[in-house]
């Protein structure tokens, strides 16, 4: 029963965190994370060789919301969205008061002119603290299947 | 290379020279074909990846020369070879995989197989099957191996050429650029990791796009809008002798000997770490002097693909593989040295935020070459401006110059015979 408990929070948490980020709700990201969470962002290639390289590698949460600020305030890219589609999750652990949880997702990309094309593809690796009064996220591995990334990669997956 | 040259152009370079470049050469599917021929197939030198890819005899890595699919090998007494990857039976790829290990190289299609230095060394049924069918008497495996690679390596940076009438690697970079090559590869080299970016526009944007300091602090206003007020700089643009090759460089000042360059990194630190606009965490921001030499920034190339970048201690080779006319493959192997403390590997990751296809003064690079590809349409005989900083194709210590375009552009003409 605990597990299900777990489940439906985990479930819920990664729905909120999609709607979050395709709803450009970015400032709200950072939230989703612990205060010293650790958000990367990185390729199945890299991910099966132990390469420790990230695409994004935010080591806290100040990280983050560094990151939300610059693309509001310094970079520059064309206006696009994306479009989250989550699995169901999985539930592979339970450790250190943590729960660790996979779900495999999809992102389409839309961009200002109308174009709609499937961004990536991969799994969240996640841990998440469900002490707190709401689920949070102590560490986000985002693992793509492939190694190429279109042009840019701008808005956080 | 031998063989006739086949690819026409009818491209004309305006008379004005390389400080006019016609869009014509972005999308034009003639000049693509006779860069293949000329450049790629031709008398350059074009980056494979590193030698510590392919540690032991037997490894190997596959990997392009232009669109070209080639095999860097490790062969059984330790030296690197290369050779197409193509069958010489009837054009299969030979090699599948991007790494992996092979005693003998078979092609999957009619098992041909090949020795590491591309010998053939077997046909499957050469002599038919009882008596019947088979290769005719005259047919001699030895006339039938793959195209060999020409393979030079510089500090571990391998290169391989078609062209075995390429200068020396030495010669065809010249003193200046092995210099800046050796000081970012001072030691055993380990992987840090990968990834591609995909660009919708022709190879040359990127190559000039990473040869224009111009741009870089206009286009790239991460620093500006952090305020992350930099000390007054030194640096500039080294250009080897015919403008082929570059390098782009920024030091941070050091007010006297005593400064050393740790603490200028903290120093700006603290800057952005008080004003308002700075970053909430700015550790990124620091660094170490690893070079000892208080550069934090150097953008080199090589004719025509090689970019090998030094951002604070974020080490990066970035190979530009073009895929069409309009597409090209960046790919950026992220390294550091084998002896690297855990703190300096930690380093390198998180500077690693500043480049790549979600860096914060990079992700701009993925997409102008692709604004320029888009607006192509009306450029119908229009040419470029290439006039900043003069039409010199020279160092010089200001980096508000096109002169090392002017550089890419004359090699190309060179080369292109355009
Ligand atoms: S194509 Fe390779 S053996 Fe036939
Ligand atoms: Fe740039």
């Amino acid at each position: 029963m605990a597990r299900l408990d777990h489940h439906g929070a985990v479930s819920n948490l990664l729905a909120e965190y999609a709607a979050c980020i395709d709803s450009d709700d970015l400032e709200a990201w950072p939230a989703f994370f612990t205060e010293q969470a650790h958000y990367r962002i990185t390729t199945e290639f890299n991910h099966a060789r132990g390469l420790p390289i990230g695409i994004i590698d935010a080591r806290n949460r100040n990280m983050m919301e560094d990151r939300v600020a610059s693309l509001r305030q310094a970079n520059i890219y064309e206006p696009q969205r994306y479009r989250h589609i989550i699995s169901a999750v999985r539930i592979t652990g339970n450790e250190d008061r943590l729960i660790q949880a996979e779900a495999a997702f999809m992102v389409v990309r839309i961009m200002i002119d109308g174009s709609q094309e499937l961004f990536v593809t991969g799994r969240y690796l996640d841990q998440i603290e469900l002490s707190g009064e709401t689920p949070l996220f102590a560490e986000k591995l985002v693992v793509l299947d492939s190694d190429k990334i279109d042009t840019l990669l701008a808005i956080p997956l | 290379m031998n063989g006739t040259r086949i690819h026409k152009t009818s491209e004309h370079w305006p008379n004005e020279g390389v400080t006019q470049v016609p869009y014509g050469l972005y999308d034009n599917s003639e000049i693509y074909a006779r860069e293949r021929e000329r450049l790629f197939l031709g008398p350059t030198w074009n980056v494979l990846g590193f030698a510590c890819e392919v540690p032991n005899p037997g490894d190997y890595k596959t990997t392009t020369i232009g669109d070209i699919p080639v095999v860097l090998v490790r062969g059984k007494d330790g030296s690197l070879k290369g050779f197409e990857n193509r069958c010489s039976h009837r054009g299969s790829l030979l090699c599948l995989e991007r790494f992996g290990n092979a005693k003998a190289f078979t092609c999957v299609y009619h098992a041909w197989s090949y020795d590491e230095d591309g010998n053939l060394v077997g046909v499957a049924f050469q002599n038919g099957v009882g008596g019947e069918g088979g290769m005719p008497d005259d047919f001699r495996r030895e006339e039938h191996g793959l195209r060999r690679l020409k393979i030079a390596s510089l500090s571990g940076l391998v290169f391989g050429s078609f062209d075995f009438g390429v200068p020396d690697l030495d010669d065809y970079l010249g003193p200046d650029i092995v210099a800046r090559i050796r000081r970012v590869l001072p030691r055993p080299v380990k992987i840090l990791g990968y990834y591609t970016q995909t660009l919708r526009n022709n190879w040359k944007l990127y190559a000039e796009n990473v040869k224009d300091p111009y741009h870089a602090s206009i286009l790239h206003s991460f620093f500006t809008t952090f305020r992350v007020n930099r000390l007054s700089q030194q640096g500039g643009i080294i250009i080897d002798g015919d403008g082929a090759h570059h390098v782009s460089y920024s030091k941070l000042d050091r007010p006297n000997d005593s400064g050393h360059g740790d603490q200028e990194y903290e120093a700006e630190n603290l800057r952005a770490d008080k004003d308002d606009f700075g970053l909430k965490d700015p550790t990124i921001l620091g660094g170490q002097d690893e070079f000892d030499d208080g550069i934090t920034l150097q953008i080199l190339t090589v004719f025509p693909g090689l970019v090998l970048q030094q951002v604070r201690n974020s080490l990066v080779l970035r190979q530009i593989m073009p895929r069409g006319v309009d597409r090209t493959d960046l790919i950026w192997t992220n390294y550091g040295f084998e002896d690297d403390d855990p703190e300096l590997t930690d380093l390198r990751l998180l500077q690693a935020n500043f480049i790549g296809p979600a860096g914060f003064i990079s992700m701009e690079d993925g997409a102008v070459g692709e604004f320029v590809q888009r607006a192509l349409p009306g450029t119908n005989g229009e040419t470029s401006v290439v006039k900043m900083g003069g039409d010199a194709v020279a160092s010089s210590a200001s980096r508000v110059t096109e002169a090392s375009i002017r550089g890419f552009w004359k090699t190309y003409r060179g080369i292109m015979d355009i």
